[in-house]
């Protein structure tokens, strides 16, 4: 278990945006009446995405809209990983480090972090920068790889090098674009590196696996539909 | 020998992403192909079917799916029915559902429909892990498309059966890939699974009747249908039919996804898709055939070992979620099980004594292992400890976190004593370990 707990200094207060509001309340046309607590993750996620970090007052704000208790949202902020109970970099990077990606090199992206970006978990001096080494982020047949939060997107940067990443690294504090997905020209995504080794039938593709299915295997004839 | 799987019979026909994942592009491929007639069919057509198929569910535990379908009553009472797909994909190593559900999401949205409407269920959850943010943006790209073209939603493709489908994601814990911790991460609190019985089918999501399976298993429903049972039992040995997608990871030229028969052996596997191990086949050290959670095997048994549920059970190991994890001859095994135990300590919920102070004990000690600062009995103690762990929890992370640690002392025990032995070769007295350190 990760011991978890909210930062010293919090803000006075939390509010939605207009738009974050009317999101909020659509989300809770998605689960039957009475079961809005369903939204609490869903809540925090916007609030973090909308703040950089999960503060009290957010915490008390989504108790309130929710009519839940606060504790049930405080136990439920401080139980997962993902929300940051402090504030992180405006690139927030997280380096997966189980097995996996560590048989691949992951060690090596760890130090990479530590040279370029400084101590784990701590914001760098300029406020762009924190890094984490988090559990496996399940695309290991791409590894190693970190995913990097912005409060636009959570994206995964894959099959990397340690200097291809203190590239990309350099590049997102010039504020300049990395490419999202797969660092191996060779791959588009979780294929094999090179040429492939299935799925090169052209008859998958032409449209053939479309044509109308006269009766299902092993289905009785059915009444003519009226 | 079984024979390789054929494009043919592939079912994820969009796998790497190198098709359009659009709707168009997926009825192209053959996807909503016939899926009224199915549901004209029936639930218990449906059902019998699934069961025909011998598909066994695709997140780990393999149990069968039709069975599972049929425990849910067989009436709708008082309290609505749902099926909740999960999509907590994070047993290290494993990410194939990944791939599914940004290259291939229509045939998972069509199986939601077919499974719900085979259990009487008007709406299904999709739990995704939270880490998959751009994923969760594709699949619900192709809900919405779904919607719009009338195939999910009121009236679905013109059954008269209502459906809906909604999106749910977690924040990063893996233990709510255990079911009952995801029902409960669903209805909004901590990720703690809970007592069974009752079961999910009895009472699951809000207390109402509920079947969660993986989203492999939902998504390879519908091609099931088109194509009969028998087809899909023609591939694999007795009791382990199918096709499955193979993530293969760590020490191989290619690393991928695949989609192979069940069955096939495991050299197979990796030479032919994965271009072999690093440095080739004899430099194979050892493999976890199944993700994280099941033992190691080493390279003897990987010889000839085929990659099925019973199969590798008869080798005390387990096919799991198919995550091959392949480790050569540079590989500190010892440190590599060792970061495995620290991924379970870091995920236990917390709930069970033997889990939250068991797997910390076990990766304590293991760290300590790595480093040779450790006594040899303490290797029979730490096995004493793993079993203690194991079965002795609510839910199975702690069998996961017990697993690997008795694989590595199974088949690596003598790697331990040398490292203990070279470890005390150097120093003139070495200090009786603590075998309880302080927390952390």
């Amino acid at each position: 278990m990760a011991a978890r707990k909210p930062a010293k200094n919090q803000p006075l207060a939390f509010a939605w945006t207009s738009e974050n509001k009317a999101w909020c309340d659509a989300q809770v046309k998605k689960y039957p009446a009475g079961r809005q607590a369903s939204c609490v993750i869903p809540f925090l996620w916007r609030g973090q995405k909308q703040e950089g970090w999960i503060s009290i007052p957010m915490m008390e704000e989504i108790a309130r809209q929710l009519e839940m208790p606060y504790i049930r949202v405080y136990e439920v902020a401080t139980f997962y990983s993902m929300f940051n109970l402090a504030p992180v970099g405006e690139y927030f990077v997280q380096v997966c480090g189980t097995t996996p990606c560590m048989l691949r090199g992951s060690k090596e992206l760890n130090a990479v972090c530590e040279r370029v970006i400084g101590e784990e978990n701590r914001v760098s001096g300029d406020g762009k920068f924190s890094w984490l080494e988090v559990e496996c982020l399940g695309a290991c047949v791409n590894a190693p790889m970190v995913q990097i939060s912005t409060k636009d997107g959570d994206h995964y940067y894959e099959d990397l090098t340690p200097e291809i990443f203190e590239a990309m690294l350099a590049r997102l504090r010039r504020g300049e674009s990395v490419k999202i997905g797969t660092a191996n020209p060779k791959r588009r995504t979780s294929n094999p590196e090179g040429d492939l080794t299935s799925l090169t039938d052209p008859a998958l593709y032409d449209g053939s696996r479309a044509a109308p299915i006269a009766a299902l295997p092993n289905a009785k004839p059915l009444a003519p539909q009226v | 020998m079984t024979a390789l799987l054929q494009d043919k019979d592939r079912i994820f026909t969009n796998l790497y992403g190198l098709h359009d994942p659009g709707l168009d592009a997926a009825k192209k491929r053959g996807a909503w192909n016939a899926t009224a007639e199915m549901i004209r069919m029936g639930p218990d057509w449906i059902i019998q079917q699934i069961k025909d198929s011998g598909l066994r569910g695709r997140g780990g535990a393999g149990f069968p799916t039709g069975l599972k379908w049929s425990f849910m009553p067989k009436e709708v009472k008082d309290r609505p029915h749902y099926l909740v797909v999960n999509a907590d994909e994070s047993e290290p190593g494993t990410c194939k559902d990944r791939d599914i559900m940004r290259h291939d999401p229509h045939l998972l949205i069509e199986g939601c429909l077919v499974a719900s409407f085979a259990m009487k269920a008007h709406a299904c959850y999709i739990y995704l892990r939270g880490e998959y943010v751009d994923e969760r943006i594709a699949l619900q790209k192709a809900v919405d498309e779904a919607y719009a073209a009338g195939l999910i939603g009121k009236n679905a493709c013109g059954t008269g059966f209502d459906f809906d489908l909604y999106l749910h994601h977690g924040a990063g814990a893996y233990i709510c890939g255990e079911e009952t911790a995801l029902l409960e991460s669903l209805e909004g609190k901590k990720g703690q699974p809970r007592l069974k019985p009752p079961f999910p089918a009895g009472a699951g999501l809000y207390g109402c009747p509920t079947t969660v399976n993986n989203v492999e298993s939902i998504a390879v429903a519908p091609t099931i249908l088109r194509r009969g049972a028998k087809w899909f039992t023609s591939f694999g040995r007795p009791n382990n039919a199918g096709v499955k997608v193979y993530c293969i990871s760590g020490h191989v030229n290619r690393p991928c996804n695949v989609e192979e028969a069940m069955s096939i052996p495991l050299k197979t596997l990796i030479n032919v898709h994965c271009g072999g191990v690093r440095g080739g086949w004899d430099n194979l050290k050892a493999v976890i055939p199944g993700g994280s959670s099941v033992p190691l095997i080493p390279r003897e048994i990987c010889d000839n070992v085929l990659m099925d549920f019973d199969a590798l059970r008869d080798v005390k190991s387990g096919l799991g979620t198919a995550a091959v994890i392949v480790m050569d001859k540079s590989t500190d095994v010892v440190r590599a099980i060792a970061r495995i135990s620290y991924f379970y300590k870091h995920e236990s919920c917390g709930q069970c004594t033997p889990c939250r102070e068991g797997t910390g004990w076990m990766w304590r000690v293991l760290e300590r292992m790595a480093e040779g600062n450790a006594a040899t009995s303490e290797i029979d103690k730490l096995l004493d400890v793993a079993s203690q762990v194991e079965g002795h929890t609510i839910c199975a992370l702690g069998d996961a976190a017990a697993w690997p640690v008795q694989g590595l002392i199974r088949h690596f025990r003598g790697e331990i004593e040398a490292r203990i032995n070279a470890y005390r070769a150097d120093r003139p007295h070495v200090a009786q370990p603590r075998a309880m350190a302080a927390a952390e």
